[in-house]
């Protein structure tokens, strides 16, 4: 999948610039509740955890779409999987977050190693559209699972307790809940991608031919990371479904997978801060627009195809370009 | 005297009606230099590659160390020590050089399903990394990225990373192709210095190369085996000068 | 039953040739440029608009039809130039971000100017009859026609793929792209004539759907994803492909909906089968795709990877 590599080479000294750029927004975003009550603004908190689970997706995405070079197109469907956890265990009478997690990484996981498996037969533009095809099954069961309200959703009766503690009913839990996740799932998948796992996965990135050729098979690989990614996924849309409320298939379209891609192009591929950065940006900008006109996709959508033209790489692409993150040789 | 290291017996491969791999058996000997030559799209790279794993032959056998290996992938060939370097040169290149090399060493070095320790400060796999850097003349650009080397210099890493994974047999595919007047010499004498740890089969055009290392060569001609012996005997093969020879200088 | 079934299969043949129609011109800009394409499916939409407007306009079906061509050619001529050539070197994620945009691009300017409540566009009088299959059935002519305007269409791009140079660079660039990137200048035209071409034909399935769907913002959504499934399962770059696959998609979608349940009823009990039914109906689709990849990974009529 070479391909990819034009967006993909990440320049070393870059690197610990971005690990400072992560740092920084983990702490602008520790202050954002204080902020918005001092601001009277307290709706902030709430775009801000929105914001921040959309992040985590999009953490788990890079490790496979920009690390693994597995362009996914379904991967909204984790999204769901971890949202209808929620709603499945609490109308059985298990609200605490920490068994819906579990519930949700398994299910994530083993609807991944499956389709997965299969996928991974494929490259290239086939795989983007056999995750596409796995994701859309997906979509049409929930959507067809008229005992959770088919097409139209649930709204659940209350958020998940934590170890029987009510510490996600106020904004504010739940946002420090979110920004904590957030940050350790930062900080595991920065540690794995520069592990020995995630050396052999960008190396198949890289070249799968290479790897081969040292004697590296790449499929258990890739497909390992396939899970984890799915599993990462899977504990965002439990944070999804929290915030909202309410659980709906609308969270595992087709075009959540596609606005996904849209954010981690955004960002930068192939950078966990990019990535990270990516969605925080990208669910501001939807935000911030929608309060304009109600015609705000148009705008959103006339930044997408510029951004595409005009900033290959997106928006550390950009940075680079005004040496706001220098490469060194 | 004993089996040969490697036997490639009645291999063929076919691409529609082109016999790229026709019928061609032969043996390569523990400790021996193999030289293959052969004119411009004798089939010669289609050869490495069936004997790497990367392709499979439409029929015949290849046996190594003993033991058929035909059905097994190039992943399962490299773990025996069956390696190869590739012509085209194919390396990682958003990777460090010396990560380059290391990874290579991981594969054979422990599990590579370890997930949070960096693997980039394991001193075992950087030290064995730099030993093969410093057999080809390239610890001194250890820490550059894979993708801004030279070409001569990517044509070395190519080399080095193949010693990293500890061969007992080395596919060499045209190692020489594009490097200067010095990097060439510096590699010949390498592989001079190699010989008596690896087992060498080389593919090479550059005949001076050919007759000083080898020692055995076989000619290629039309996926075919032409010829076969010692540099001296396959010079003065009147049968291969008319077919390839006689459109070079021979030294 | 059997008239149900012979009438089901005539909808699902009808619902193919649809998709044909939208997936002729994409698999070739997937094969040929290897370009994600994500937009394809609004201007099929866009199609289905600009027909509801001239019928508004003229009050005339054949010619809103006739007019409904050149407006998507040039659309489609624009946007090439506008923006899809200068993503054709680019990675699959930055052509992705590009026509995501497009998409809500289009969509959001399509809601600005025709609401979003959906549109119908009147059939023609002199199409809009029945005839007689066997037995008391009968079958909308309208439908019919649009199946045999899908085999003309299907049949003149044989021609034009079999027997015309452009078709001998197209069957070459599905092929061997390398190989067309080596007859320099002319491939820019070709690229070109193919996203044009690509426009109009979904543009007019757009234009021939509107009697019988109505013409709502979400259209091209649906299509759009069927559309993929039809290019991976007949195997990208393929239009002999594509027309198989789409036969294919639209006979089992329209048959899974109506028989999937009676089938499954015979199986277990009625309101579990109903729910079982309903659930599997909309994948069975996906579940065919995943299929053929599974046993074929570049589907039914694709170039095999060389290993």
């Amino acid at each position: 999948m070479t391909y990819m590599t034009q967006t993909l080479t990440e320049p070393r000294a870059g690197l610990a610039a971005r690990l400072k750029l992560a740092l920084a927004i983990f702490a602008l975003l520790a202050v954002v509740p204080p902020l918005a009550h001092a601001m009277g603004e307290p709706f902030m908190i709430i775009i801000a955890t929105r914001m921040m689970v959309f992040a985590i997706a999009a953490l788990s995405l890079d490790l496979i779409l920009g690390h693994g070079a597995m362009v996914s197109f379904g991967h909204a469907a984790y999204l769901g999987f971890g949202s209808y956890a929620v709603a499945i265990l609490s109308r059985a009478g298990i609200s605490d977050l920490v068994l819906q997690m579990v519930a949700a990484v398994l299910a994530s996981a083993l609807f991944a190693l499956v389709t997965g498996a299969i996928s991974l037969r494929t490259r290239g533009v086939y795989f983007i559209m056999i995750t596409l095809a796995f994701g859309q099954m997906a979509y049409f069961f929930f959507v067809s699972f008229s005992a959770l309200g088919g097409d139209d959703g649930v709204a659940l009766a209350a958020r998940s307790t934590v170890l029987g503690l009510p510490l996600l009913q106020g904004e504010t839990g739940l946002f420090y809940v979110t920004l904590g996740l957030l940050i350790a799932a930062f900080a595991g998948l920065y540690l794995l991608t520069r592990s020995r796992f995630g050396r052999v996965l960008t190396g198949t990135r890289e070249s799968a031919l290479r790897m081969q050729a040292i004697g590296f098979r790449p499929l258990p690989y890739q497909l390992t990371a396939y899970v984890i990614s799915a599993a990462i996924c899977g504990v965002a849309g439990v944070l999804l479904a929290n915030q909202a409320v309410y659980v709906s298939p609308a969270y595992m379209s087709w075009h959540r997978s596609g606005e996904m891609i849209v954010m981690l192009v955004l960002g930068g591929v192939g950078s966990l801060t990019g990535a990270m950065t990516g969605a925080l940006v990208t669910v501001a900008l939807e935000e911030g627009l929608a309060r304009f006109s109600e015609h705000w996709r148009l705008g959103f959508g006339l930044i997408l195809v510029l951004v595409a033209l005009l900033s290959p790489g997106g928006l550390s692409g950009l940075l680079r370009k005004f040496n706001l993150l220098r490469d060194d040789k | 005297m004993t089996d040969a290291l490697l036997q490639v017996r009645n291999l063929r491969k076919t691409y529609g009606a082109l016999k790229v791999t026709n019928d061609v058996s032969l043996d390569v000997h523990e400790g021996e230099i193999h030289a293959i030559i052969g004119p411009n799209g004798a089939g010669k790279t289609t050869l490495i590659s069936q004997l790497s794993g990367q392709l499979r032959p439409d029929s015949g056998t290849v046996i190594y160390t003993g033991q058929d290996i035909t059905a097994l992938d190039m992943a399962a060939r490299v773990r025996m020590g069956l390696a190869r370097s590739f012509q085209l040169t194919t390396l990682l290149p958003s990777f460090t050089v010396l990560e380059n090399v290391a990874v290579a060493v991981q594969a054979r070095e422990g599990s590579s399903f370890r997930f949070f320790r960096p693997a980039s400060t394991e001193r075992a796999l950087n030290d064995q990394a730099m030993e093969c850097l410093n057999d080809v003349g390239l610890s001194g650009t250890a820490s550059r990225l894979a993708g801004a080397l030279s070409h001569g210099e990517k044509r070395q890493l190519e080399l080095a990373i193949a010693l990293a994974t500890r061969p007992r047999l080395l596919l060499l595919d045209e190692p020489l192709a594009g490097t200067g007047h010095e990097e060439a010499a510096q590699l010949v004498d390498l592989f001079g210095r190699l010989k008596s740890r690896v087992t060498m089969m080389l593919i090479e055009h550059d005949m001076n190369a050919v007759f000083a290392l080898a020692d055995r060569v076989s000619v290629l001609v039309y996926g075919e085996i032409a010829a076969c012996g010692t540099p001296d005997a396959v010079r003065n093969d009147a049968k291969v000068r008319a077919a390839y020879l006689g459109e070079e200088e021979v030294a | 039953m059997f008239n149900l079934f012979l009438l089901q299969l005539l909808n699902g043949a009808q619902f193919g040739i649809l998709l044909f129609l939208v997936a002729a011109g994409l698999t070739l800009v997937f094969g040929i440029m290897d370009f994600i394409n994500l937009a394809h499916g609004v201007l099929y939409m866009v199609g289905g608009y600009v027909m509801a407007m001239m019928m508004g306009t003229t009050g005339n079906f054949w010619l809103s039809l006739t007019l409904v061509l050149p407006v998507m050619l040039v659309l489609g001529l624009a946007l090439e130039v506008l923006v899809f050539r200068r993503l054709y070197d680019r990675s699959h994620l930055d052509q992705v971000l590009a026509t995501f945009g497009l998409i809500l691009v289009l969509s959001e300017l399509v809601k600005i100017l025709w609401g979003s409540a959906p549109l119908s566009v009147p059939m023609p009088e002199a199409l809009s009859g029945s005839i007689a299959l066997a037995g008391p059935m009968r079958y909308p002519v309208y439908r019919i026609a649009v199946i045999g305007v899908g085999l003309a269409v299907a049949l003149a791009l044989w021609f034009v793929i079999a027997r015309t140079r452009v078709g001998m660079l197209l069957r070459a660039g599905a092929a061997n792209r390398a190989m067309v990137s080596a007859l320099g200048t002319d491939i820019n035209r070709l690229f070109m004539l193919v996203f044009a071409a690509g426009a109009m034909l979904a543009g007019f399935a757009g234009a021939i759907v509107s009697p019988i769907l109505s013409v709502d913002p979400g259209m091209g959504d649906s299509i759009l994803i069927l559309t993929f499934v039809v290019i991976v399962i007949g195997g990208v770059g393929s239009v002999k492909g594509a027309f198989f696959a789409a036969l294919l998609v639209g006979i089992v979608d329209t048959l899974g909906r109506m028989f999937g349940p009676i089938l499954l009823k015979a199986l277990m009990d009625p309101a579990a089968a109903a729910q079982a039914g309903r659930t599997i109906a909309p994948m069975l689709v996906y579940i065919l795709m995943a299929a053929v990849l599974f046993w074929r990974p570049t589907g039914l009529f694709g170039r095999s990877v060389a290993r």
